[in-house]
């Protein structure tokens, strides 16, 4: 058995790159792809428990963590699109309309 | 009687009403002039049939106290809206009512044809009502109330013609000043509730028993009181309103200031008269105040050409010496004098207007001469009115005035009888110039414009009814030694006994023998007709008329006090209210105060704003931030 700490060290690891990936990436599209990998380290931890405490209630919650992931995914998207089809252009550093 | 005795002030507010929210409506002269005359006149009924029940009622329980409504209450202070008729207070509704309802028929003839017409006798009911209100008030708010009512009403009355901007001027001045004199009132009903727990007038006058002679409390209240009878009554300092009046209609100087507002102050401190019987400085003040504005305003009577200034400064001048009899201590000489005052000076002025309406507004007796063929019931009913203040025995004004000047020699002494002579003759001199100019001589006015006529019915009824009642007047107040009884006396006696046992402990004076008397009586009626024989003698004749040098031009321009107040103060309130209050206190230092702190919060929120810099990833970086730090503190922890 692989003790739960490395699991849970991947896991952390994964979650900090996401972390600043999106503090960090201009383009929108690629910090869509940070916050979906900082979900998936959730989803990778909530699995290492359910294995470790042998309860079935950690993958049950993955599930709902996935299909919340799928439909922000599906809204932020789309925000994109309308964004990109108003400013040509996905940077977030020239979406700055609530500069004072 | 009692029972229906609120219709005496609810008729003249009903008469307000009508007069004044359907005046406009009800076009007819006549019907509005018979509505607010009546209003006054019924009220006048009421009085004297209240009056005869009190005279047939045992001398000493003639005090009926009717309390309409509970006003105040506060812990164990009351306040009632309450009436007090007792001698003094009935005497007084008579006087208003009935010199008051005469006042309104004449004003329907004088008014005739004004477009203010309703508007004019809404003032007046309402003038009326609060009058009333200011004498038969049973505490001292009730009476403040009046006070505060009739010194609005003068406002209105005497802003009547607000077209001009002299007028306006005159009736702000006039309320101003009064304002000087409610402040005393006001902080003395301060002291009076502060000390004796209540504003009820009895209860105060009760609770005055406790007190010693000299009391400096008693003293600082009776002064305050006396300031704001000074205000009212138009005594120095605060008299130089009522000349300014006179821009006013002739019907209001004659019932306002004449016959009613201004004895308010003469009343209050004859209501309150044990508070001066126990302030001897008090009562000294307003002797002294009274003799010297007697005097000053009868000597700049001697120089005024308008018909109605000369009665004006006579006016100040014969409150002077109801203030002169409050002084010496006789209250009821005073109330004597405030009556026959009423009678004959309401008649002067009521004549006045006559000789005005019939002259065509012309004012200036300068212009005027030989009337007396031309204007028969006014120059009659004038000429007695004129007898009347001059002091001609057997007219009224002879028994008050000599009574005066014959308390005044044995309170107070010789030289001051001597000055109140004085005085005397100078009201003789004066009044017999304005008669002579006016009435005698020859005509120096344009006979082709001017066609002096006389007045109609509605305004000559009053002057001889006035007439009648000057000549006669005087026989409720007749000196002992000439063996009538002193009706007037006795009457009042039950207000004033009290006031007259403390000064009686004070000082006694020697009565005078009859021989003392009948001297003083006949010096007095000398005085007054040698000085109307050589007014007559000077001024009937009297054709052009020399511009006034020396002291004759400081007497016409009356001692400048006008000026000389508003240098010493008007302007400097001015100036400092304009160049130090405004621009520099309320511009620069309160509004740059707040100015300032708002200054002060954009500054800071310039800085601050920088936070804003619109880019979500600052926004997460602070939040993460702000995660990593609450992670550390508990795992620390």
């Amino acid at each position: 058995m692989i003790e739960i700490n490395y699991y849970l060290i991947v896991s952390a690891i994964l979650f900090c790159i996401g972390v600043i990936g999106v503090l960090v990436r201009r383009n929108a599209i690629i910090i869509f792809m940070c916050i979906e990998l900082m979900l998936n380290s959730i989803n990778l931890t909530l699995v290492a428990f359910s294995s470790y405490l042998g309860n079935i209630n950690g993958q049950i919650f993955v599930f709902i963590v996935m299909t919340v992931a799928a439909a922000e995914a599906a809204i932020g998207l789309a925000i994109i699109i309308a964004l990109f089809r108003n400013k040509e252009s996905v940077n977030i550093d020239e979406i700055n309309i609530l500069k004072w | 009687m009692a029972n229906s005795f609120y219709l005496v002030t609810l008729l003249p507010l009903i008469g307000f009403l009508i007069s004044g929210l359907l005046g406009k409506k009800i076009k007819n002269e006549k019907v509005i002039g018979t509505i607010s005359t009546l209003a006054v006149f019924i009220p006048f009924i009421i009085a004297a049939l209240t009056f005869f029940e009190l005279l047939s009622a045992d001398p000493g329980s003639r005090k009926i106290v009717l309390n309409y409504y509970n006003w105040i209450t506060a812990g164990s202070f009351t306040v009632n809206y309450a009436y007090l008729i007792d001698p003094l207070s009935i005497s007084l509704v008579l006087i208003i009512t009935g010199i008051g309802a005469m006042i309104h028929l004449y004003s329907i003839g004088y008014m005739h044809g004004d477009p203010g017409f309703a508007k004019f006798f809404a003032f007046l009911n309402l003038f009326i009502f609060a009058m009333l209100h200011l004498v038969l008030a049973d505490n001292f708010l009730l009476v403040f109330l009046g006070w505060e009512g009739v010194g609005l009403c003068s406002y209105f009355l005497i802003g009547f013609w607000y077209e001009k901007k002299f007028t306006g001027d005159a009736a702000k001045k006039a309320f101003i000043i009064n304002r000087i004199g409610d402040f005393g009132f006001m902080v003395a009903m301060f002291f009076i509730f502060t000390n004796f727990n209540t504003l009820d007038i009895s209860k105060f006058l009760e609770g005055l028993s406790g007190y010693n002679v000299g009391d400096p409390l008693l003293l600082i209240i009776a002064l305050l009181i006396f300031l704001g009878a000074t205000g009212k009554s138009a005594q120095i300092p605060l008299f130089v309103w009522l000349p300014d009046a006179m821009a006013g209609p002739t019907p209001v100087s004659a019932l306002i200031h004449a016959a009613t507002m201004v004895t308010a102050g003469v009343y209050l401190i004859a209501r309150t008269s044990l508070l001066y019987a126990l302030s001897p400085v008090a009562q000294m003040t307003i002797f002294y105040i009274g003799l010297f504005t007697a005097l000053m305003a009868a000597t700049i009577a001697l120089k005024q050409n308008d018909i109605k200034k000369v009665l004006a400064y006579s006016t100040v001048s014969q409150l002077g010496f109801m203030f002169i009899a409050l002084g010496t201590g006789v209250y009821w000489v005073a109330i004597f004098h405030l009556i026959t005052h009423a009678f004959f000076k309401a008649l002067l002025f009521l004549g006045s207007g006559s000789v005005i309406h019939g002259m065509n507004d012309e004012q200036d007796i300068t212009k005027m001469g030989g009337l007396k063929s031309k204007m028969k019931i006014t120059f009659i009913t004038f000429f007695i009115g004129s007898l009347a203040i001059a002091g001609i025995p057997p007219l009224s004004g002879f028994f008050s005035k000599d009574a005066i000047i014959f308390e005044t020699f044995k309170e107070i002494g010789l030289p001051f009888m001597i000055i109140t002579l004085i005085v005397s003759a100078l009201t003789a001199f004066y009044m017999f110039r304005m008669v002579a100019l006016t009435f005698f001589g020859k005509p120096r006015y344009d006979q082709n414009k001017v066609h002096p006529h006389e007045s109609p019915s509605t305004m000559t009824l009053p002057l001889i009814i006035l007439a009648v009642l000057s000549a006669i007047g005087g026989f409720i107040g007749v000196p002992h030694f000439m063996g009538i009884p002193t009706y007037l006396e006795q009457w009042l006696h039950p207000v004033f006994e009290k006031s007259t046992a403390v000064l009686e402990t004070i000082h006694k004076v020697q009565e005078p023998s009859m021989a003392t008397e009948l001297l003083l009586v006949s010096i007095a009626v000398l005085v007054a007709v040698v000085s109307i024989v050589i007014a007559f003698r000077r001024y009937s004749k009297q054709e052009s008329f020399e511009p006034e040098k020396g002291f004759g031009k400081v007497l016409e321009n009356k001692y400048y006090v006008d000026e000389v107040y508003d240098k010493a103060i008007v302007t400097p309130i001015q100036k400092t209210s304009e160049g130090f209050l405004w621009k520099i206190f309320d511009i620069k230092i309160i509004d740059g105060f707040i100015n300032g702190i708002a200054r002060y919060v954009s500054n800071i929120s310039f800085d601050w704003r920088k936070m804003q810099t619109g880019i979500i990833q600052d926004y997460t970086t602070i939040s993460v931030a702000g995660v990593i730090i609450i992670m550390v503190y508990i795992l620390l922890s």
